[in-house]
């Protein structure tokens, strides 16, 4: 497991910033695709609206409520798949995301990391359909 | 450490738990290089050398099964784990062994009761009666008994100082064929009166069903003198091992109960078709049960004895009111729960708007464990609409310096989040 023994390294300004300032908070107004799922862990919670144009994700917007890790990296999850292809979010990898978040994340800690994408693939699993 | 000096003090001294500690090994773990302030009790208790030693000693010395082998070992093995079933019976008061039913935990004996019991006795237009503070270990199986049987299922509601609300009771419990209630709230810390609402149930004919998981291990208990039907219970919360729980029930009950799971050990007479069931306990305790953990389980209870339930619980009292009094003097803390009065040595808080997992994250940088999230209690978390709280529980190894190492990891969680 990993030891990430200094919490300063978790929780560094920019999580902290995206954690107070959410990037693309909110909902969208009809949105192509939508679903929203809980952590029965901690009971964070996140909502992800997407609307498709073409093949790419045109606009994405997450609104939820849980620790730092998991809305930090929801937010910054918003940021890194608006303008990508449909496909190229739904292979997107849990270490990809982790690498994108730029911290170490414990294994009890993971599931908070990884809610935002979790939720995000089930909305465009849920329009494929 | 001698149960003498101990059992004579209201409390326990500094030097009575320095000694206490020395039998709890872990407590010399530095996990992040921090010494380990285990303030997670309510969730599992550390264990103490003589509950290890207990353990080790039958697989090593006599491990057999039991109830079966004529030789040697088996009979030691079988006296042990019935000597450890006497043990817990003395414990709480039992009228007799055979009333206490080893099970895996608290969970499996309320399943027990709700499988055996309820299915034969708990018909369409029933009533089933719980609390809103209940763990979800006293509300599931409860919830399911409802739905396969028509029964309604009615809640006891919680007020806003976390205490039950008893106001509508009576009306609750009318045609209640179960009460299912909490000795000590896991989340809020919340005592209540089971005597009384064992005779409010008890009057209206239902059965009363007690999860006493948070109150076997942190007070004195009686069941006879709570006058209550069933309780259930989990050994690791009391220094005993995983894997182990009891689940008292008073013996007509249990004598008119069918089984719950069925198999050897279990039986009397088996014919290809069909099969006559032993007596209480055997009939509850299906297949080879846990028996070292049993054993375990009964040198807990040796050692608890020996340190003194009142002097347990009137030192958790004091650690209690110590942490109270010196978290109420930390900006943005909000305590969850009734006054202390109503409580036991478990203490819900949140820290700002700090979300119960980061800040438990920073306390475990300090070595400091704690319990986050919504504590098996959703419906409870909801009504006080948090997301989480943070749980600090106390045992007879904590001490007041630890709860200095806790304030001291609220402080450093509110500077990283720029807390005032």
């Amino acid at each position: 497991m990993n030891d990430f023994g200094g919490v300063d390294d978790l929780y560094r300004d920019f999580i902290l910033d995206h954690y107070r300032h959410p990037r693309n908070a909110g909902t969208l107004e009809n949105p192509d695709a939508t679903f929203e799922d809980n952590n029965p862990l901690c009971g964070d919670r996140i909502r992800m609206d997407v609307r498709i144009a073409g093949d790419r994700i045109d606009d994405v917007r997450f609104a939820g409520r849980g620790c730092a890790i998991s809305q930090a990296s929801a937010s910054l999850l918003t940021e890194a798949v608006k303008g990508k292809t449909v496909a190229e979010v739904e292979q997107l990898s849990d270490e990809a995301v982790l690498e994108n978040l730029g911290i170490s994340i414990s294994a009890v800690r993971l599931k908070c990391a990884l809610l935002g994408i979790k939720v995000l693939k089930s909305a465009l699993a849920l329009k494929r359909g | 450490m001698s149960a003498r000096t101990l059992a004579a003090s209201p409390g326990l001294s500094d030097g009575d738990v320095a000694r206490i500690r020395v039998d709890f090994p872990i407590l010399l773990e530095r996990p992040h290089g921090k010494p380990l302030v285990f303030l997670d009790s309510a969730a599992s208790s550390q264990k103490p050398l003589q509950v290890i030693g207990a353990m080790d000693d039958y697989y090593r010395r006599y491990h057999a099964n039991i109830h079966r082998g004529v030789y040697h070992i088996s009979e030691l093995a079988t006296e042990a784990y019935e000597e450890a079933r006497r043990k817990v019976a003395r414990f709480i008061g039992a009228a007799s062994a055979a009333e206490c039913i080893f099970v895996r935990n608290a969970t499996e004996g309320l399943n027990l009761v709700a499988f055996a019991w309820g299915r034969r006795n708990v018909r369409r237009g029933d009533a089933i009666v719980v609390t809103e503070m209940e763990h979800h270990s006293n509300l599931v199986p409860w919830q399911v008994l409802a739905q396969e049987t028509g029964a309604a299922l009615r809640f006891v509601p919680v007020d806003d100082s976390g205490l039950l609300d008893l106001t509508q009771l009576d009306t609750l419990l009318d045609g209640a064929k179960i009460f299912a209630f909490t000795a000590v709230s896991n989340t809020l810390g919340t005592v209540n009166d089971v005597a009384l609402l064992a005779a409010r149930a008890r009057a209206a004919g239902a059965i009363s069903v007690v999860d006493a998981c948070q109150a076997v291990p942190r007070m004195p208990v009686d069941v006879q003198a709570w006058g209550c039907d069933f309780a259930s219970f989990s050994g690791h919360k009391m220094l005993g091992p995983t894997g182990i729980g009891v689940l008292w029930g008073r013996l007509e009950l249990l004598d008119a109960m069918p089984p719950f799971m069925t198999g050897g050990g279990m039986i009397n007479v088996v014919r290809l078709q069909s099969s006559t069931y032993a007596d209480v306990p055997a009939r509850f305790e299906a297949g080879t049960p846990a028996i070292a953990e049993a054993i375990g389980l009964g040198a807990a209870v040796d050692y608890l004895e020996a340190v003194g339930m009142d002097a347990i619980h009137a030192y958790e009292l004091a650690l209690t009111r110590i942490a109270l009094d010196r978290l109420a003097e930390v900006s943005a803390v909000k305590i969850y729960g009734p006054p202390f009065e109503h409580r036991t040595g478990v203490i819900s808080m949140t820290v700002g708007d700090i979300h119960a997992h980061d800040l438990a994250t920073i306390l475990d940088s300090e070595g400091v464990c704690v319990r986050a999230g919504h504590h098996c209690n959703q419906p409870l978390m909801e009504k006080l609409d948090v997301p989480a709280t943070t749980r600090a529980s106390f045992y007879l190894y904590n001490t007041a310096p630890e709860i200095d190492v806790l304030i001291r990891g609220i402080e450093k969680a509110k500077g990283i989040f720029g807390i005032a």
